[in-house]
Parts: C-alpha cells; sequence; structure tokens
C-alpha cells in the first residue's frame, strides 16, 4: 500500500522458498522444546505471584512513602508480567504443549479486564491471521486512528493524538472495549444481539471483579493506608497500560512497517503470509531485561511469525529470523524503545492531518541496483 | 452461622483478593500437598528392584483416600516438560506406618514414562495423583486356596496383596527371563523359606513361554483355586481359555495394563461423542473441516494453527499433526488443534 512495495524484487518461488525456511526454524524449535522451556514458564509464574503477594503486603503500610513506592513499583511489575510475558504468551498456546491443565491457553484467566476467552478472539484470530490488513485487523489503529496514508481523513482524526495518549492510559479497558467491537456493536440494531449482551455482560463481570479487588478489597484490607493503597494499585494500573501500550504501539505503528490491503491478501500462500508477518510488525532492541518486560513481544517479528513457539526461545530464533530477512533483502524493523516509540507517536501525529494520496509506483529493479 | 458456611463465606472473599487466580494458586506455592489441595505426592526416595525396574516411595498429599491391595493409581508426570498420566499398580502394604505409598515400576521398550520413573525420577520431584482405583483385589475373605499366575511387571499388583494379607495356602506362578529379571526376588524367596508361599519360578529366556498346559504339572490343584493373573496379554488370553476350557472361568481373575495399541494409520472413522455423529476421513483432511462436513458445530478460528480456537478434547484413537507430522495418541486432557490435525486411525473428538 506503500508507494514501493518493498518485497516487489522477491519472486513467488523465492516466497515460497523463503516459507520453506521458517517452516524449518519453527520445526527445530519444537522438536527442541522440553524440560527447560517448562522450568522457564513455571519459574516466571511462581516469581510473579510472590511479587504480587509481597508488594500487596508492603502496601499494607502504604502510609510510611518508603513502603508505598517500593509496594507500587513490585505490584505494576507484577501486572506488567502478568499480562505480558504469562498471560499474552499462555493465551497463545505457546505453553499448551505441556499438558498442564493449569497453564493451559483454554484455563488461562489474566488480571486485565478484558475476559480471556474474548481477547483470545480478537487478537488470537482476528489480529494475528490478518495483521496489518486494513479493515480486517482492527488491531491496526483500534477503529480510532488513521495509520496509514490511503486511509480516508475525517476531521475525527485531528484528535488522534488525545484518543492514543487516553487509550495509553486506560488501555486495558480501551481492549475490552475493542474485543467487544463496543463501536460497532452498540449500533442500535446491533445493542440488542443476545451473543453481544452475553459477551457484555462477561465483561462487566470482568470488571466488578478487577475493580472491586483493586480499588475496594485491598485498600479496606489496608485499613488506615487505605487512601494510599488506593492510590498505589491505581498506580500500578496506570504504569501497567502505559507500559503495555507503548510495547504494543512499537509492535506495528513505527515508519517502515507496512500496511496491506484486504484484496492483498486473497489466496494468500503460506509464504506470502510468512512475507506479510515479517513486513508488518517491528521489534524492539535492548537488554534480556527489557524482553522480559514486553514479554518477548520486542520479538515482534518472531512473534508473528511463530505466535505459538514458546516466548523464551523468541531471542534465538531471532537471529536466523534476521538472517533470513538479510539473504532476501527485506527491511528487519527494529531500534531502542524510546527511538520505536517516538516513530509511532511521530507517525499517530502525522496522519491526525490530512495528506495527499500517495502515487503507487512500481519499482524498476534495474534502477536500483544502478542506484545501489 | 454454621461453620461450614462462614469457612465458605470466608473463601469467597478469599477469592476476591485474589481474582483472577484462586487462593489455591497461592497456597500451591508453599504447601502443594495440603488437605483440599489437587491431590499430589512427592517422590522420596527411589530404589532399584532389578537392571530395569525400581520403586518409588512417594508421600501421597493429605487428600489421598488409601487403597485396597491390589488396586493401582494414575500418575501424571513431567517428562521433558510434557505431563504424562500413566497407571502403575501399588505395592505397598495397605497399613503403612508412615503413610507413604510405593509403586514398582519396570522400564519398558520405547516407555517414555517408565524409563523417566526409573531411571531419571529423583527425590523431592512433585507429581499429581488420582484416587487409587481397580477391582483386581481380593474378596471381603480371604479364599482357602490361592493361586497367583504373574509374568514381568505383572508382580506388582501381586505384591501388593502379599504384603498386605496373611494366606493358609497360596502358590505363585511367576514368569520373567532369567533370575535376575524377577522382580522382588529376595522377599519372594522369603516368604517361600517361611512357609507363607509355594513359589514356582519359570525362566522363559532358557525355558521358553510358559505352556499354559504345563499348570497341570506345576500346581495340579489348579481348578480349585481362586486365582490372579496379571501380565502380558498372550499370558492373560490363553488363561482365559484355559480356565473357560475346563468350566471354571469365575475362578480367575484378570488384570491387563495396557489397553489395545493404538492403530496409527493414514485417516480412519471419526466419531464425534458429543452428538454421536460419524464420518469418514481421509488422513489430509483437518479434521475441522470432516467434523462441519458432517454437520457438527465444531469452535474454529484462524484455521491455519495459530489461534488455538479449535481446541478440542481428544477422547480416543490417534491424530497427526498436518504441519509437522507427529503423531498424538487419546490419553485424559489430551487436546489438540482441529484445523491442523488430521486422522491417524480411528478417533474420538468430542464434539
Amino acid at each position: 500500500m506503500t508507494a514501493i512495495d518493498p518485497t516487489a524484487h522477491l519472486s513467488a518461488e523465492q516466497i515460497e522458498e523463503l516459507g520453506r525456511e521458517l517452516d524449518a526454524i519453527r520445526d527445530e524449535v519444537i522438536a527442541a522444546r522440553g524440560e527447560k522451556d517448562a522450568a522457564y514458564i513455571r519459574k516466571v509464574i511462581s516469581a510473579q505471584r510472590k511479587l504480587e503477594l509481597a508488594s500487596r503486603g508492603i502496601l499494607l503500610f502504604s502510609f510510611f512513602p518508603p513502603a508505598w513506592i517500593i509496594g507500587t513499583a513490585g505490584l505494576s511489575v507484577a501486572k506488567i508480567m502478568d499480562n505480558m510475558e504469562i498471560g499474552h504468551n499462555i493465551l497463545h498456546g505457546q505453553w499448551d504443549w505441556m499438558r498442564d491443565p493449569k497453564i493451559h491457553s483454554t484455563t488461562w484467566e489474566w488480571d486485565h479486564v478484558s475476559p480471556s476467552e474474548q481477547w483470545k478472539h480478537s487478537h488470537n484470530e482476528l489480529h494475528h491471521t490478518y495483521t496489518n490488513v486494513i479493515g480486517k485487523d482492527n488491531d491496526l489503529g483500534y477503529g480510532i486512528m488513521r495509520v496509514d496514508e490511503d486511509q480516508r481523513w475525517h476531521p475525527f482524526h485531528l484528535g488522534q493524538p488525545l484518543w492514543n495518549f487516553l487509550n495509553a492510559c486506560f488501555f486495558e479497558y480501551g481492549i475490552a472495549a475493542y474485543d467487544l467491537e463496543l463501536g460497532k456493536n452498540l449500533h442500535k440494531r446491533r445493542r440488542n444481539n443476545p451473543e453481544f449482551r452475553a459477551r457484555a455482560r462477561a465483561v462487566g463481570r470482568k470488571i466488578r471483579k478487577q475493580v472491586l479487588k483493586d480499588y475496594v478489597i485491598h485498600p479496606l484490607l489496608s485499613g488506615p493506608s487505605f487512601l494510599t493503597t488506593l492510590a498505589a494499585t491505581f498506580t500500578a494500573n496506570l504504569v501497567r497500560n502505559v507500559w503495555t501500550h507503548s510495547v504494543i504501539m512499537c509492535g506495528h505503528f513505527p515508519e517502515g512497517v507496512q500496511v496491506f490491503e484486504r484484496r492483498s491478501i486473497k489466496g494468500e500462500t503460506r509464504g506470502q503470509w510468512y512475507l506479510r508477518q515479517m513486513m508488518g510488525s517491528a521489534n524492539i532492541s535492548g537488554s534480556k531485561a527489557m524482553h522480559f518486560m514486553t514479554g518477548n513481544l520486542s520479538h515482534q517479528i518472531e512473534h508473528h511469525l511463530f505466535p505459538d513457539l514458546p516466548s523464551n526461545r523468541y531471542a534465538e530464533v531471532a537471529v536466523k529470523v534476521r538472517a533470513l530477512f538479510e539473504k532476501y533483502e527485506l527491511d528487519y524493523v527494529t531500534g531502542p524503545l524510546p527511538k520505536q516509540v517516538f516513530s509511532a507517536w511521530h507517525k499517530v501525529f502525522r496522519l491526525s492531518l490530512p495528506n495527499k494520496k500517495p502515487k503507487v509506483k512500481t519499482p524498476d529493479r534495474e534502477q536500483e541496483l544502478a542506484a545501489a | 452461622m454454621t461453620s461450614t458456611a462462614l469457612r465458605s463465606r470466608a473463601w469467597k472473599l478469599m477469592e476476591m483478593v485474589t481474582t483472577p487466580l484462586l487462593p489455591s494458586d497461592y497456597l500451591d506455592l508453599v504447601s502443594p500437598l495440603r488437605a483440599g489441595a489437587d491431590l499430589r505426592g512427592r517422590i522420596e526416595a527411589v530404589h532399584p528392584e532389578t537392571a530395569d525396574a525400581a520403586t518409588l516411595v512417594i508421600r501421597p498429599g493429605r487428600g489421598w483416600r488409601g487403597h485396597t491391595a491390589g488396586q493401582y493409581v494414575r500418575i501424571g508426570v513431567d517428562v521433558d516438560g510434557v505431563r504424562l498420566w500413566r497407571a502403575y499398580s501399588l505395592t505397598s502394604p495397605t497399613d503403612r506406618r508412615d503413610g507413604r505409598i510405593t509403586i514398582t515400576v519396570k522400564a519398558i521398550e520405547d516407555g517414555k514414562v517408565s524409563n523417566h520413573l526409573v531411571r531419571r525420577a529423583v527425590p523431592g520431584t512433585l507429581i499429581h495423583l488420582d484416587q487409587p482405583t481397580g477391582d483386581f483385589v481380593l474378596p471381603q475373605d480371604t479364599p482357602a486356596k490361592v493361586l497367583y499366575l504373574t509374568a514381568g511387571s505383572g508382580i506388582t499388583p501381586v505384591m501388593g496383596m502379599l504384603r498386605d494379607t496373611r494366606f493358609d495356602d497360596a502358590v505363585m506362578v511367576h514368569c520373567a527371563p532369567r533370575p535376575q529379571d524377577v522382580i522382588f526376588r529376595d522377599e519372594l524367596h522369603d516368604l517361600a523359606a517361611g512357609d507363607k508361599l509355594r513359589l514356582t519360578e519359570v525362566h522363559t529366556a532358557t525355558d521358553g513361554i510358559l505352556d499354559i498346559a504345563r499348570l497341570d504339572a506345576l500346581v495340579p490343584d489348579w481348578a480349585e483355586r481362586e486365582t490372579w493373573a496379571c501380565g502380558p496379554a498372550g499370558l492373560l488370553d490363553a488363561a482365559e481359555k484355559h480356565w473357560a476350557e475346563h468350566g471354571v472361568p469365575e475362578r480367575l481373575h484378570t488384570e491387563r495394563f495396557r489397553a489395545g495399541v493404538v492403530a496409527t494409520g493414514d485417516g480412519g472413522e471419526v466419531t464425534f461423542s458429543a452428538t454421536g455423529k460419524k464420518a469418514d476421513a481421509d488422513g489430509a483432511t483437518p479434521l475441522l473441516d470432516i467434523g462441519e462436513e458432517a454437520g457438527v458445530l465444531m469452535p474454529s478460528g484462524c484455521r491455519m494453527g495459530i489461534c488455538f480456537g479449535c481446541v478440542t478434547p481428544l477422547k480416543a484413537g490417534a491424530v497427526r499433526d498436518l504441519r509437522t507430522g507427529e503423531i498424538t495418541e487419546a490419553a485424559p486432557g489430551v487436546l489438540i488443534q482441529t484445523c491442523v490435525s488430521a486422522a491417524a486411525g480411528p478417533c474420538d473428538i468430542e464434539r
């Protein structure tokens, strides 16, 4: 959809060969999955639970400022771990192979207002199948933003930096609304659809439980620290929301990431599907700690190619995937978090304004080679 | 308010504190064997019995209800990160003072779980347990004359009975390849030396497989004895035929360790057990498509194996992953992605 198709230099055979090479990478990891991987996720889950327990314990004394700071920081990290490295990845079925009914995509529930069942549908099924296809993948702008020059501009889009900021602060609610397809379903005729109502009730129940826990029960348990604990849980939720929103924005929004037209995926082959994932995702570079705190979504490209591989394997897979990008002369979009966040926000601002319709150029391979 | 009602209120409050997790998710971190927890056990010791058999001493969780001699227990063990469930006979007496239980495992060729337990299991490991079950047990009144006909690891449920009960007249015919392959050999010989058991060992490596007709010579009064037989299918089939031919089938009690081997091939008849529908499947069509064509409401999602929106329990049979060719056999708790799995023989999908 962008002016120049960055994959135009690949022949159909090359794209299928690329698909086979990616399949081989996947098979290799699957064959090697084992005890160490299982121990990894168990360790992360156990660490998350202990951290949350300890932080909530400390917050019982949150009227004492150092306790407030430590407890809030701990709870923020615990909530990020729950959503990212644990929840997101388990709900992808990355750990289903362990056959542990307690760590399974069909049974897991996360500390988030969107019920995992609904999130799995909108995220695993719609977003991951139709990655970056305008009109099919609503993750692109969550239905409230303009994300590509080709999309028609509307005065509503002038406000999109503000919408995006609010969405970041209350991200879990944004996701819940998005999983419910609230915008579409609030339409008069659809509001009374029993299936929608049942799903809305499920979200309502989940919100009630989460709110009761964070803003009533735990503050009450803190007694004299009621208000400070309330402030702490609010802050932890805010930190978690802004963090996850930032990480997720980096996955598909930075400059250089491609979006696709609906008709481009008709009859898509496995190789073409892989190629779309490669061109439609972006990574975040950084330390091991950074990868962990993003739930390894810093390896967004690898995650989109292989959404069901255990997250602790993405780092080693990334080396091989990157080599394929080089081999096939494709652009591997990556960068440190601040750069990627800036890039994504820059796009949000840029596209809030109208632009001229870009002309579609066919790349001239000869000319490109001569220039290079 | 009764104490039960009070406790359930308190538990509800606890659930509000821990949502979306359950209080037990936190309690499991510190006390996985407590009362009220999912039933688990901890391996406390592993004692080698023969070159390829070992006894595991297990401390069961507080919820363990106790067993009857001769029964088995299903245990769930994580092997290479994958939880696998197998059944093993309990070999400990029912009144063991320290409350521990034992199972005795023989490593079978290519047996993932048995080899793991015999050769790699380490004390301290947590395993998952079911309550004991099985009707390969003695009646309320111990029979006056008993015959045990066993082979290989078929000795294990019988050992549970021998350790638990005093017999007036018990005879055992046990088959194993060589003397050193006889599990519990020392203990059996001690029982024989103390006149508590009349023991005949058949060494199949030198004598060949036991011909059931030899029983007349080995145990002339076999037909008068209440008999418990456990071992390979061949031995049990022969025994059942022999007892029936002599008109005393009710005196024979058998225990088969392995259900029929799952036949894996290309395609087969698929049963959708929840709806009762059936359909023929080839080895290349995803079960999702087979089900939908048969008019079964199948959960579905991306249809390419990435979203896990179609996972469904596999109740019987085997399926093949169309991407990797890997075979998955039915077992409790096994779920398959129907969009990338094809029938590898007859199978049963819970839809």
